[in-house]
């Protein structure tokens, strides 16, 4: 029998949603495709498209542009989908959260799975957030 | 078409492991573009509000199975040299089409504007290509005193017909209308995902993305195959592989082409090079 959370879990594309953030986090995304950490080793590559996601990863602070985009994306996605709060901006809007142009954290606007707190986070914790969702997913946490 | 898709699944995985590794990366695991294949069966499929439904599913199908189909062409010849029939050679060329249609057809039903930019991409792309590629076929039919049948080509001769001068310019052009017609760089202006986010694969999902990267993926055995049994002579599973390596190596040593540079490249020198090498084969060189 095919194991569903096994197949799931083995290939994770990624679709990176940015909302106005300050690039350190989509830099250090990148820095995990990097051959030194290299996650492309556990089947994990970025789409350009939100259609081909397993996985919407939620950048930077969700301001009043991003808040109806970042709802429309997790409409359209095929589900099951697991999303990302990346970053402090993400999960809990960091040092923007008296800013004029906030909306809510990203939790607050749609269902979020995991988060990787950080400003930003290094590759280290980004490795080890995927590894909890991935055990999540397999019901092992 | 099973063997196909087996052969694909490890072609795609020498892709990614070769990429990875000029990259100097590890790269992905023996099995990875299964575990793609498999979970794309298995997530929700997604149709566009404004789709032309009929078109956008049935689209990756005919993809697939003329992909699948083509193998089976390309691909018998390689195991049983009697098999096949005279003509066979065009049967595949016109084959070879079809997948590229079929992703014309997709990608301008999705209904979404960067998937048709990537359709128009694809048929400017097919409109420089394929008349290189025809060509260059026609100089290793003119060589072998006009046989039309894959396994006769591959019989007539000892030496490859990549060995001579007309055979070896054809070569080099049939290469590159290859790397051309599987979408890889520096031919990918039509996926092109830094700027137009995979063009007409945008809007496809789950199983009817599979069916398209299935299609992909065989389309990576049978295109070398033929070709390296056209110019290689008698196939084995070396030269697909060198010959493989060899499209993985273009392909990641080159910037991406724009889509006038391409129509430029391949109608204004590779063309006449082409008809070149027809004359030589001509002259008998």
């Amino acid at each position: 029998m095919i194991n569903r959370a096994k197949i799931l879990t083995r290939s994770i594309w990624v679709f990176h949603f940015a909302s106005a953030p300050c690039n350190n986090c989509d830099i250090e995304i990148l820095d995990v495709l990097t051959p030194r950490f290299d996650v492309e080793r556990f089947g994990i590559k970025l789409v350009a498209s939100i259609k081909h996601a397993d996985c919407l990863l939620v950048c930077g602070m969700i301001n009043r542009k991003g808040a109806p985009l970042l709802k429309k994306l997790y409409e359209m996605a095929p589900k099951p989908l697991a999303v990302v709060a990346f970053g402090s901006c993400a999960s809990s809007q960091g040092i923007f959260k008296d800013s004029y142009m906030r909306t809510l954290p990203a939790d607050e606007l749609i269902p979020v799975n995991a988060y990787i707190p950080g400003c930003p986070p290094r590759p280290e914790a980004i490795i080890d957030g995927v590894v909890k969702v991935i055990k999540k997913l397999k019901g092992e946490i | 078409m099973l063997f196909a898709l087996a052969a694909g699944i490890l072609a795609s995985w020498i892709e990614r492991k070769v990429t990875a590794r000029v990259q100097w990366r590890v790269g992905p695991p023996l099995l990875q573009p299964l575990y793609d294949i498999l979970k794309l069966f298995i997530k929700e499929n997604v149709i566009p509000e404004n789709a032309s439904t009929m078109t956008f599913v049935l689209a990756p199908v005919i993809s697939f199975a003329v992909a699948a189909l083509v193998a089976t062409f390309a691909g018998l010849p390689a195991f049983y040299p009697s098999s096949g029939f005279s003509g066979d050679i065009f049967v595949v060329m016109y084959l070879l089409m079809i997948p590229s249609l079929a992703l014309i057809m997709g990608g301008a039903a999705s209904a979404n504007p960067l998937a048709s930019l990537g359709s128009s991409r694809e048929m400017k792309l097919i409109l420089s290509y394929e008349l290189v590629f025809w060509i260059s076929i026609a100089v290793v039919i003119v060589k072998t005193g006009g046989t039309i049948s894959i396994a006769g080509i591959m019989s007539h001769t000892t030496a490859p017909q990549a060995l001579s001068p007309s055979g070896a310019i054809a070569f080099i052009l049939a290469l590159l209308s290859m790397q051309a017609k599987l979408g890889r760089v520096p031919f990918d202006v039509a996926e092109a995902e830094t700027e137009i986010t995979s063009g007409p694969y945008i809007e496809y999902s789950g199983p009817l993305l599979g069916f398209f990267k299935m299609s992909q993926y065989i389309l990576l055995v049978a295109l070398p195959l033929f070709v390296s049994e056209v110019f290689l002579g008698r196939a084995n599973v070396v030269k697909y592989v060198v010959l493989l390596v060899v499209i993985v190596l273009i392909e990641n040593t080159n910037p991406r082409l724009k889509i006038t540079q391409c129509l430029k490249l391949f109608w204004f020198i590779l063309s006449p090079l082409c008809i070149i090498a027809l004359i030589l084969a001509l002259a008998g060189l």
